[in-house]
């Protein structure tokens, strides 16, 4: 029976910590009004987690926009499409690499820096003194972070994006040779505004909700010590790249399914 | 850093963002090129509509002039519906054709519009009578392979009955 006891408590921790997200989750939505009354500290966290991602997102952009640009056209030139080159480049940046590689880059490059943060914030009883002078951690620490985030992925996005279908264009249209009212035509008359674009756009806002709400979640829940914070950090990253992964798939059969 | 560089840093950064969007979406996307717009609708009715697909192009000379709004069938006559949304500032006389069309060997399908020669113009709403269904390979090769066939059929069959003689 004691196999059928740790089925049962499993099943029941894990549905306990379902619901601790949503209330969690819930608390944070409610603070956000209160903390909007001060938007100084959510551009600083702006600044924080977009301007300084900007490098590394930038840069991984113009690679992937490069390899997958090379990719692409070793492909499609055996079949005389190699004008395509830009087409399918565009679309798989807007639609699914753009938003997904960036919140996997965000996850690693600003959600480990919030959980961090606010894990030793904690450890340091910062927080706690807050509760002490009245003042909420979750609205004066948790929401700003949030906010910045949720503001700042899908910018980034967009970023990755352009960057990635100009370093393609350096790599057909410079390197290889393609043409280039082809390789922007194509373009033009493949990709749609609302159905590839704004459904990226609304996919990287998803991931901005998921991995602030997650990076920000770890390091409140975190253990005040040393290796509490450091395993905090570590399941932020884990954690955030699954579920953006997963609702990837979700948010892809949902938008793209309906023709 | 003071209060006044970071809001300017953060205002660089989500102008960077726009200019990326307006990127995305007039040079990489189709909002410049015909989207939205006064536009109207005409049908067509198809015996077989092949691969078309909407959202595919309306050309007339190879330009674009309009795009596949939908595609159904016709319960009665089962044949294929495809509703036209035609930019208003291109008119079409009201005898004039429509086919489906490949682009290139494996392209994709579009409608090709024919203008013809009447006075009149079509009106929003119309049905264009005369259509061309899609070119289905399938039954382009049997075709040619039954005539290719009667063919031999029909040449030696005259010679083999004059050697059984």
């Amino acid at each position: 029976m004691g196999w059928l006891a740790a089925i049962g408590r499993y099943v029941i921790e894990s549905l306990r910590a379902l619901g601790h997200h949503a209330f969690f989750f819930w608390e944070l939505l409610r603070t956000l009004p209160t903390s909007l009354r001060r938007p100084f500290f959510s551009v600083a966290q702006v600044h924080a987690l977009g301007n300084l991602s900007l490098l590394v997102i930038l840069s991984s952009g113009l690679a992937v926009g490069f390899v997958l640009a090379l990719q692409t056209y070793y492909a499609l030139v055996t079949y005389g499409a190699a004008d395509s080159v830009g087409l399918v480049v565009n679309l798989s940046l807007v639609r699914e690499l753009g938003p997904v590689v960036t919140a996997l880059l965000f996850a690693g490059r600003a959600g480990t820096s919030l959980t961090a943060e606010i894990g030793l914030m904690k450890a340091g009883e910062q927080l706690a003194a807050m509760e002490l002078m009245a003042v909420d951690p979750k609205s004066r620490v948790l929401a700003p972070r949030f906010i910045g985030g949720v503001i700042a992925m899908p910018v980034l996005a967009l970023l990755f994006s352009a960057v990635g279908i100009l370093g393609a264009y350096v790599v057909g249209v410079l390197l290889i040779g393609l043409d280039p009212g082809n390789f922007w035509s194509a373009m033009e008359n493949g990709v749609d505004v609302r159905r590839d674009l704004g459904n990226g756009i609304i996919k990287s806002i998803v991931f901005g909700v998921i991995c602030s709400f997650v990076a920000v979640y770890q390091g409140f829940e975190a253990k005040a010590t040393p290796e509490g914070v450091a395993r905090a950090t570590t399941r932020t990253v884990v954690i955030s790249s699954l579920a953006v992964l997963a609702s990837d798939f979700l948010l892809t059969a949902l938008m793209f399914s309906a023709r | 850093m003071n209060r006044k560089g970071i809001e300017t840093l953060v205002g660089f950064f989500v102008l960077l963002g726009v200019a990326a969007l307006v990127f995305l979406a007039l040079k990489a996307a189709n909002l410049s090129s015909f989207s939205g717009g006064e536009t109207y609708t005409l049908s067509a009715k198809f015996d077989n509509i092949g691969g078309l697909k909407v959202r595919a192009p309306v050309r007339s000379a190879g330009v674009v002039v309009g795009r596949v709004a939908s595609i159904a069938l016709d319960a009665k006559t089962y044949q294929g519906v495809v509703r036209l949304d035609m930019q208003s500032s291109m008119q079409f006389p009201s005898d004039s054709s429509a086919r489906i069309l490949t682009s290139g060997l494996l392209g994709d399908q579009y409608i090709g519009i024919e203008a013809g020669a009447e006075d009149k113009m079509f009106a929003a709403g119309d049905v264009i009578k005369q259509t061309q269904s899609a070119i289905v390979l399938e039954s382009l090769i049997s075709q040619f392979l039954f005539s290719k066939a009667a063919d031999a059929g029909a040449s030696p069959a005259p010679a083999a009955s004059g050697a059984k003689k």
